[in-house]
């Protein structure tokens, strides 16, 4: 479905992803993990147009991607961006209605909010409080409500763990398994490596920006070097 | 004091509250801060003169024509700076506000920096009101609608705005040509109200002046913004008695009044019909069952 191919982008003179190849089939969860500064967060910024790649192609459905963000999004492909990013002084429902931004069809933008409440139910609760006074992980989930809200095909999403307490942690990943079973598909990026290699079907490392090893999650959750570097385990 | 003067003053507010909404579009709603505001004033003003007094149009179509031309000028000036990131963008703004003016002092035919007298009077406070009556009913439409939560996304989180599909740069540019649109509008009621234009009229010091409104009132309020350029437009008026010290006076006010509600005004709020109904006492069954 997404095919990313001998993609380098440069900020000025850092060479940040130098000719990076990955795929991602239909309606599996796709990680990318790796150490800070890898260019985990280029390579998903890249692909959602917020920064510029100056060699290599990205091809989503057979067909090349346009280059700006919001026309990107048109084409089905919607970010969650790191650090969650929720508009703060406006309602939970405002910013889950922003993220419809580009949808007319308003029965199915109905439904949507519905399927985001029972998701979270949490934000049912909260709709009408301002998004700033939501706590860390109640705004994770504002935030990837406001990503289902456009009814992507294929979602990206960010360090959907960034700071939160381990059982908030569960809960996200659960909501991601739940997305998964509604056909969407998912490329995630996690430095939480543990969490991402369980749930996800496939996985990539990335190192200082290239990709250094590929496989199934399962696998590579097993595989010695993986497991010394990312998971912690010592030998 | 007599109704002459007051009068004068209220019209000055209304000129510069229509200059100040616009602004508080683009300050308030999107977070681009400008500093070049009165150069689209001075523009607006040179037109709307130019306009009514060569072609011999109505004032309302003048005015029009004045924030048309502003609008213009923000369309170019926008296409080339919008792409800049906050301070930078500031940075530019108050370099063409300079440029305007400079070019507007340089250049003879409106008469150079000796300015342009003789421009007929035709405004009067019903006018001013009613202009600004309109401009307020349109803000605040703007502002409820759904491009007006667009700006508002891109001023809370412009990387999340973009990743949700909002064309940031579009939604940037409509704000700076509203504004714009506001701004040339306000220069066309000064040119027409005083009957003489000056570039000095239209420096730095009146951009700052209209930022100074739009925060003092409350950043993201349309009844800040309100308030705020009617009083700080009376202010330095009521403060006549210090004479010489009047400015030190109205710069200790605004700090002062900055310290103690450093959101503003308003801070965000509105004053609403329904607000004003609770505030006097009636409606109170309604809030309470709310409250349940």
């Amino acid at each position: 479905m997404l095919k990313v191919e001998d993609l380098h982008v440069y900020y000025g003179g850092i060479h940040a992803l130098k000719g990076v190849n990955i795929a991602v089939d239909k309606g599996e969860i796709v990680t990318i993990i790796g150490a800070n500064g890898a260019g985990k967060s280029t390579l998903l910024n890249a692909i959602s147009g917020v920064v510029r790649s100056r060699e290599g192609q990205i091809i989503f459905k057979d067909n090349p991607l346009p280059p700006l963000p919001h026309t990107i999004v048109r084409e089905g492909i919607c970010q969650v961006p790191e650090g969650r990013m929720v508009f703060a002084n406006l309602t939970v429902k405002d910013n889950l209605v922003l993220g419809a931004y580009l949808r007319k069809d308003t029965g199915g933008i109905e439904r949507d909010l519905e399927n985001v409440y029972r998701l979270f139910p949490r934000l049912k609760e909260r709709e009408k409080q301002m998004a700033g006074t939501l706590s860390g992980g109640e705004q994770q989930m504002l935030a990837i409500g406001r990503g289902l809200m456009s009814d992507p095909e294929l979602m990206l999403l960010d360090e959907p763990s960034l700071g939160l307490a381990p059982i908030l942690v569960e809960t996200i990943y659960e909501v991601i398994e739940g997305i998964k079973s509604t056909g969407k598909t998912l490329l995630l990026v996690e430095q939480n490596a543990y969490k991402a290699l369980s749930t996800a079907d496939r996985a990539y490392v990335l190192e200082q920006g290239r990709i250094v090893k590929s496989g199934r999650a399962r696998e590579l959750l097993e595989d010695p070097t993986i497991q010394e570097s990312y998971l912690g385990v010592r030998k | 004091m007599d109704w002459f003067y007051a009068k004068g003053i209220l019209i000055l507010s209304g000129i510069n509250l229509m200059a100040v909404l616009g602004l508080s579009l683009l300050t308030g709603f999107t977070g681009l801060f400008s500093f070049g505001h009165a150069g689209f004033m001075a523009i607006g003003a040179y037109a709307a003169a130019f306009i009514g007094v060569n072609l011999g149009l109505p004032l309302i179509v003048s005015l029009l024509a004045g924030g048309l031309v502003a609008g213009i000028v923000s369309l170019f000036i926008g296409r080339f700076t919008l792409k800049l990131k906050g301070d930078y963008f500031c940075i530019a703004t108050l370099g063409f506000g300079e440029a305007i003016r400079l070019v507007l002092d340089n250049v003879q035919v409106f008469g150079g920096a000796r300015g342009w007298p003789g421009i007929p009077i035709r405004i009067d406070l019903w006018n001013v009101v009613l202009i600004n009556l309109a401009g307020i009913v349109f803000m605040i439409s703007l502002v409820n609608s759904r491009h007006g939560r667009n700006m508002i996304a891109i001023r809370e989180e412009e990387l999340a705005a973009k990743t949700i599909g909002i064309d940031t740069f579009r939604y940037k540019m409509i704000s700076l040509f509203t504004s714009a649109v506001y701004a040339g509008i306000a220069g066309g009621l000064v040119g027409y109200y005083t009957g003489f234009l000056q570039p000095k009229m239209f420096g730095m010091t009146k951009s700052t002046e209209l930022t100074i409104i739009v925060i003092f009132g409350g950043i993201g309020s349309v009844s800040g913004s309100v308030l705020g350029a009617l009083l700080l437009t009376a202010l330095p008026e009521l403060l006549r008695a210090f004479a010489l010290w009047r400015l030190v006076a109205y710069g200790v006010a605004v700090i002062f009044i900055m310290i103690s509600r450093p959101e503003g005004l308003m801070g965000g709020k509105e004053i609403t019909f329904r607000g004003i109904l609770r505030a006097v006492g009636f409606g109170h069954k309604h809030s309470k069952a709310r409250e349940v």
